[in-house]
């Protein structure tokens, strides 16, 4: 193929968008819509599942060592639990610093009778784990390593929290399936109306001796750009929505800010940007050569 | 140049639209095929733009088996075909010059020979003046003056018309008929698909006449038959 036809052909993809505007709006109006709810389907998904995961990373299981165990035994646990791929990483609160927490949290100055620490034997690791699902298996291990009297845990809450992960992944899968379906559906119909109007275009290139590339070429370019284009200006209205409710929400309930850590805006669209883009132009290009395919059999 | 040979179409249902229908155009002719509604005048033009393929028998275009034609391969045979409809299908969005380049574009004719090539063959069909114009700024007779320009700026050695001047008064048809001689006699090979009698019987052209998909009739300087 010559060069100046592939430009021509490409030119015609750009042409057609402004011949056809009301298509073309039609068309871009359709993508935004759906490629919008699902920007803030996802930044709402986006947001809690980073909740979620802040809220698991205070999660930690605890043990304590046997009576008139050495330094050295407590730090070679420490090293065995470290290499462990559960873990994140760990904390040793010595018996001093326990007693010490205990005593500022608790007792105050009434402590002032207590001559010897009363906790000398509740030195402990604090360990932190990557993923709460993992906490089960980390505890059957930990309870069979020697030197280790106790391991304390919170099931319940590594439990609901692994529970609720779960669930919400599991429902933003189906409705991020669900919404595509939708867009796909919706888009195709769009498309197949634009095509069938020009359909007689389609018949005179054919019988003029078109080939099958320089009749689908326009049509692709066209669905491509309608698709950059309808994914641009959700991502858009989305950008500036997120900032202005994220900050309302902080100002308006500063209560909020000290529990809840929202994304910013560049870490969601580190996601949403390409998938966005990617969704748009693919349903643009994989629509309108599906269709033209339709029609192309003349 | 065009071969029928025993070529009969059956569509799934009712009677074969072609019935063992054999032809042979020679090149340079000019032939007008005649016959009423579904008389397989149609049929006929979609199996020579290989549209349709035969039940049975074989098509020779140009020397190509038209039967044994790739889809890949349909584009370039087209190429060699100039077609005319009754309905002039024109792109209505682009104007006089654009709809006759268009068909220069999809041969991958360079920018530069279409420039001059496109004047060329407007100033033959005689709008040489209109080519900024669009097709709704048109005559009837002009819009099929592009057709016609269309099909024939890529030099084709074969001129099919399928009812060229069914949706023209008579003036504007004798002048289309006029043009479609003028293009004969420079040796394109011309083949109408017609049942307006008056321009058949008025150019003493071969006339092949159809009915229910047989051929009743074949002359050679010949007249429009009514009754079969």
């Amino acid at each position: 193929m010559r060069f100046s036809t592939l430009l021509y052909t490409i030119k015609q993809g750009f042409t057609n968008i402004f011949r056809n505007k009301w298509y073309s709006l039609a068309s871009i109006a359709t993508i935004s819509a759906c490629l919008f709810l699902f920007g803030i389907f996802y930044s709402v998904v986006a947001n809690f599942q980073y909740i979620l995961k802040s809220a698991q990373d205070g999660v930690a299981v605890t043990v304590f060592f046997d009576e008139g165990i050495s330094d050295e035994r407590i730090a070679e646990i420490g090293n065995e639990i470290q290499q462990r791929s559960e873990v994140d990483h760990i904390n040793f609160i010595s018996a001093d610093e326990a007693w010490n927490s205990f005593k500022d949290e608790y007792l105050g100055e009434y402590a002032d009778g207590f001559t010897e620490n009363p906790l000398a034997a509740s030195a402990n690791y604090e360990i932190y784990i990557k993923d709460v699902s993992m906490q089960a298996s980390l505890v059957a291990y930990l309870e069979e390593v020697p030197g280790i009297r106790m391991v304390n845990q919170s099931e319940i809450t590594a439990n609901t929290l692994d529970g609720i992960n779960r669930l919400v992944g599991y429902v933003a899968i189906g409705i991020i399936v669900l919404l595509l379906f939708v867009s796909v559906f919706l888009i195709g119909n769009t498309v197949t109306i634009g095509i069938s109007v020009r359909k007689e275009e389609i018949n005179i290139m054919k019988y003029i001796g078109a080939t099958d590339f320089f009749v689908r070429c326009p049509f692709v370019v066209e669905g491509m750009i309608i698709g950059l284009i309808g994914s641009i200006v959700p991502l858009g209205i989305v950008y500036l929505i997120y900032n202005n409710v994220i900050g309302f929400v902080l100002n308006k309930f500063t209560v909020l800010s000290s529990i809840l850590k929202f994304l910013s805006v560049q870490e969601v669209f580190h996601v949403l940007l390409p998938v966005s883009l990617v969704i748009g132009v693919g349903i643009g290009f994989i629509g309108s050569f599906i269709t033209v395919r339709k029609h192309i059999r003349v | 140049m065009i071969t029928l040979d025993h070529v009969s179409k059956s569509y799934s249902t009712g009677a074969p639209a072609l019935n063992d229908v054999s032809i042979r155009i020679e090149p340079g002719e000019f032939v007008f095929v005649v016959g009423d509604s579904g008389s397989g005048k149609s049929t006929l033009i979609k199996l020579l733009l290989r549209e349709l393929l035969p039940t049975s028998g074989s098509i020779t275009v140009n020397g190509t088996d038209v039967g044994k034609l790739k889809h890949r391969q349909i584009p370039k045979f087209r190429r060699n075909i100039g077609v005319v409809f009754q309905d002039f299908r024109l792109l209505m969005d682009r104007n006089v010059y654009e709809n006759v380049a268009f068909a220069q574009r999809v041969v991958q004719v360079p920018s530069k020979q279409i420039r001059k090539n496109v004047p060329s063959i407007l100033s033959v069909v005689g709008l040489a003046g209109k080519y900024k114009a669009r097709p709704r700024q048109l005559s009837g007779g002009e819009q099929q003056r592009v057709a016609v320009a269309r099909a024939l700026v890529n030099e084709p050695p074969i001129l099919l018309a399928d009812e060229p001047t069914g949706n023209l008064d008579p003036k504007n048809s004798q002048e289309i008929m006029k043009l479609l001689e003028e293009i004969n006699e420079k040796g394109t090979t011309v083949v109408v698909v017609t049942h307006n009698r008056e321009i058949v019987n008025s150019m003493k052209k071969r006339v092949i006449t159809m009915n229910k998909g047989v051929i009743v009739s074949d002359q050679k300087e010949g007249s429009y038959i009514d009754e079969i």
